[in-house]
């Protein structure tokens, strides 16, 4: 066993407003600069909906993730055997989204709002590419461009989840009274089988052992693009400024000293929680290969019980802390995954084993239901129960989107969760009946408890319960060698240049 | 002149090379790359990136090979045919960087995407190509079987100067095209560490053939380190 800890964050999709505070506080700390202006290592995604960058869950379009052929595991984009073909293809990439499948970035011209001359009409801000300086016919796409299904005959229809729907069901895109839409909010999944990782030539992006984000050495990124074309949720991104490549980077100067990533501390919905898990190492190449029913199981396989003695026993060997070893034991993100079985990951049959989870959407089950039944909800009914393959957001578009397409996964969730809520309703309001309720929560094996504890992460829980963080031990290891700690007092941090010109003495 | 240019001139470009790239490379590690401009255009692109890459890598090979085994290439023109075979091919491979290269500068001209991130250094190195490949063409078209004067004069020329006994006669009753084109060639080694010509000599894309897919570091293991930069 080869125990390793990992940073996970978790959705609670039911919660999610798709208010974009997320996206804006990542952007103001992180990518508000030139070239980066068009980043957004966190995105929030109305769905069904095309995404950003537009369609990017279509990979027979950019060929991201990875393909089980022939018994073996490999990327997706090199089409053939061995990696030769990617340094074929190091002159063009056929498979690189280009800016406009993002959004060409733009401001408008204000000061013509204060220096325009008088005239007869009111003057206006045009708008002006932020790549060219130049004024823009018109905006033709933008960040959240399908927003609440803006659009949706046009974008949402190309929605790659949408596979396997029927007509009648493919319906909540355009019929009034049958439309739904929920929102997935995206950062990167700091994947356990990274394809960026794989497939840069540079040897520029890697995986931190200690806590599995994944960053890129701007350093020795040559600028390849190789990881852009490879990461099948598109997240890092090229900056077309400075010719790096960058993504998401799970907020590590906070998440180091404890502190909840900046996406999720803005979280207005509190729908998003943040904790440790551990894995074997040695088995993702194996879980990787699983077929696509059994890929999720798999995946909660890999996850280890941080409160097993043999995991503790394993974890300390590993000279893993232990505040990482408490964090795991509290870690929300095991609970929901893994102890409760309702969070899943987001297409999971890309195969890089993603390790940000999902709790899938549970209302429209109701709201449909009651449209169904042309009447008012019967709250004493648990009948709702057997009504979930009615419900708006049909279970098959869930599970082409969470579960690689098993439905079952997506439906043990959804029951959990309506036994959990009609359980807590019981205790609240009393008017399900005890034993109904009783029976809810046992036919999906959840016991009072466990239902209370699920009730209280997803509702009630404080800062400190969704964000368990643990701090990276950083005066342990320092990144200076202590013997030269004196030469180098005041310096740190400069480089070597800098330290040279400071540490010289006549 | 001819002193100066294929006697001194060398040493001063090579020197300017080898120096700058150890200059940039320790200075200023971070803008060792060409910077892609794909991602704002692909279409004009695929014209261009292609065909001057495989051509032009494909010819330069031809060269160095000249430089290192010039007799075979005596022995293998010896029979006319294998003779019209090999230029004919070179000829063809000329085209096609020249193709690509027009189509490349075409969209470095016409595009303003591109153009907002087009730098000085990246017109001087169009400049410098295209006049390399003119001459190159040119070359072997007005005074043909290149391939078999080319190790009678340039190679031995070359060893000469890389054994520190210049010896400019050689190339000195070379035709102006041709002068202009060895010229040139020196003027392209000079610029490698000071323009986009920097991934020329990239040398990291091999190793990703030997390595593992996964790359992993830790920030603690591997005993004392200066810099967390350092960590590979």
């Amino acid at each position: 066993m080869d125990l390793r800890a990992q940073l996970s964050m978790s959705f609670h999709m039911d919660k999610c407003i798709g208010c974009h505070t997320c996206s804006v506080s990542c952007k103001n700390v992180w990518t508000s600069r030139r070239g980066a202006e068009y980043m957004w290592w966190n995105n929030v995604e109305t769905k069904p909906g095309a995404g950003y960058p537009l369609t990017w869950e279509d990979q027979e379009r950019y060929r991201g993730g990875w393909e089980v052929s022939g018994g073996s595991l490999r990327l997706k984009l090199l089409k053939g055997p061995g990696k030769i073909r990617t340094l074929a293809n190091i002159f063009f990439q056929p498979n690189l989204p280009t800016i406009d499948d993002y959004y060409e970035p733009f401001t408008y011209d204000y000061q013509n709002l204060f220096n325009a001359p008088a005239g007869d009409d009111q003057p206006t801000a045009r708008p002006r590419s932020l790549i060219t300086g130049e004024f823009m016919e018109k905006i033709a796409l933008g960040p959240n461009w399908d927003d609440d299904m803006g659009g949706s005959p046009l974008y949402a229809s190309n929605d790659p989840n949408l596979k396997g729907l029927s007509e009648s069901q493919k319906e909540l895109l355009t019929k009034f009274h049958k439309l739904f839409f929920f929102y997935l909010p995206r950062i990167c999944n700091h994947c356990l089988n990274p394809a960026c990782v794989a497939s840069c030539p540079s040897g520029a992006i890697y995986k931190r052992g200690e806590d599995g984000i994944v960053l890129i050495d701007q350093d020795t990124c040559r600028a390849w693009r190789f990881c852009v074309s490879a990461c099948p949720y598109k997240k890092p991104y090229y900056n077309w400024a400075n010719g790096k490549s960058e993504k998401c980077i799970f907020c590590y100067p906070r998440t180091e000293t404890g502190q909840a990533n900046a996406c999720a501390h803005a979280c207005t919905g509190r729908i998003r929680f943040v904790g440790v898990l551990f894995y074997d190492a040695d088995r993702i190449e194996e879980v990787a290969k699983t077929p696509d029913e059994r890929l999720v199981d798999a995946m909660r396989d890999i996850v280890l019980d941080p409160n097993d003695p043999r995991v503790i026993e394993e974890a300390r060997k590993q000279g893993i802390d232990e505040n990482w070893i408490v964090a795991a034991q509290n870690s929300p993100s095991y609970n929901l995954f893994k102890k409760w079985r309702i969070a899943m990951p987001n297409h999971p049959e890309f195969r890089t084993l993603p390790m940000n989870f999902y709790v899938p959407p549970l209302s429209p089950v109701l709201h449909n239901a009651k449209a169904e039944n042309g009447g008012v909800f019967d709250s004493e009914s648990v009948e709702f129960f057997n009504s979930i393959d009615k419900m708006r957001i049909p279970v098959r578009y869930l599970a082409n989107m969470l579960s690689a397409g098993n439905e079952q996964v997506v439906i043990e969730s959804l029951k959990k969760q309506m036994a959990v809520r009609l359980w807590v309703r019981q205790q609240r309001v009393g008017d399900i009946g005890d034993s109904a309720a009783k029976a809810a929560l046992s036919a999906v094996g959840l016991t009072p408890e466990e239902a209370f504890e699920i009730y209280k992460l997803v509702s009630l829980a404080t800062f400190q319960e969704r964000f368990v963080i643990p701090e990276t031990h950083r005066e342990t290891m320092t990144t200076v060698d202590p013997r030269l700690m004196y030469e180098k007092r005041g310096t740190v941090g400069f480089g070597n240049k800098r330290q040279e010109l400071v540490s010289r003495q006549w | 002149m001819d002193k100066v240019l294929f006697g001194v001139m060398p040493y001063i470009l090579l020197m300017t090379a080898i120096v700058g790239a150890i200059w940039r490379f320790k200075s200023n590690k971070y803008t060792w790359s060409s910077q892609s401009s794909q991602f704002l255009e692909n279409k004009t692109l695929f014209f261009g990136s292609f065909p001057w890459h495989y051509g032009i890598i494909t010819l330069l090979l031809g060269h160095i090979l000249g430089l290192f085994i010039p007799k075979s290439f005596v022995l293998w023109n010896a029979v006319p045919l294998r003779l019209y075979i090999l230029e004919l091919t070179a000829l063809a491979l000329g085209f096609l960087a020249l193709f690509g290269l027009l189509a490349l500068i075409y969209r470095r001209l016409t595009n303003s995407r591109v153009k907002a991130v087009t730098s000085g250094w990246d017109v001087l190195v169009l400049i410098i190509l295209l006049i390399q490949v003119v001459t190159g063409i040119g070359n072997a078209i007005l005074y043909r079987w290149g391939s078999n004067w080319y190790v009678a004069t340039a190679v031995p020329w070359m060893w000469s100067i890389l054994k520190l006994q210049p010896n400019v006669d050689f190339v000195a009753n070379l035709p102006l095209i041709t002068k202009t084109h060895i010229f040139n060639a020196l003027l392209f080694i000079g610029l490698i560490p000071f323009s986009r010509l920097a991934h020329f000599v990239v040398i990291n894309p091999y190793k990703y053939l030997v390595r593992p897919y996964q790359v992993v570091r830790w920030y603690r293991k591997g005993g004392p380190t200066v810099n967390i930069v350092s960590y590979k």
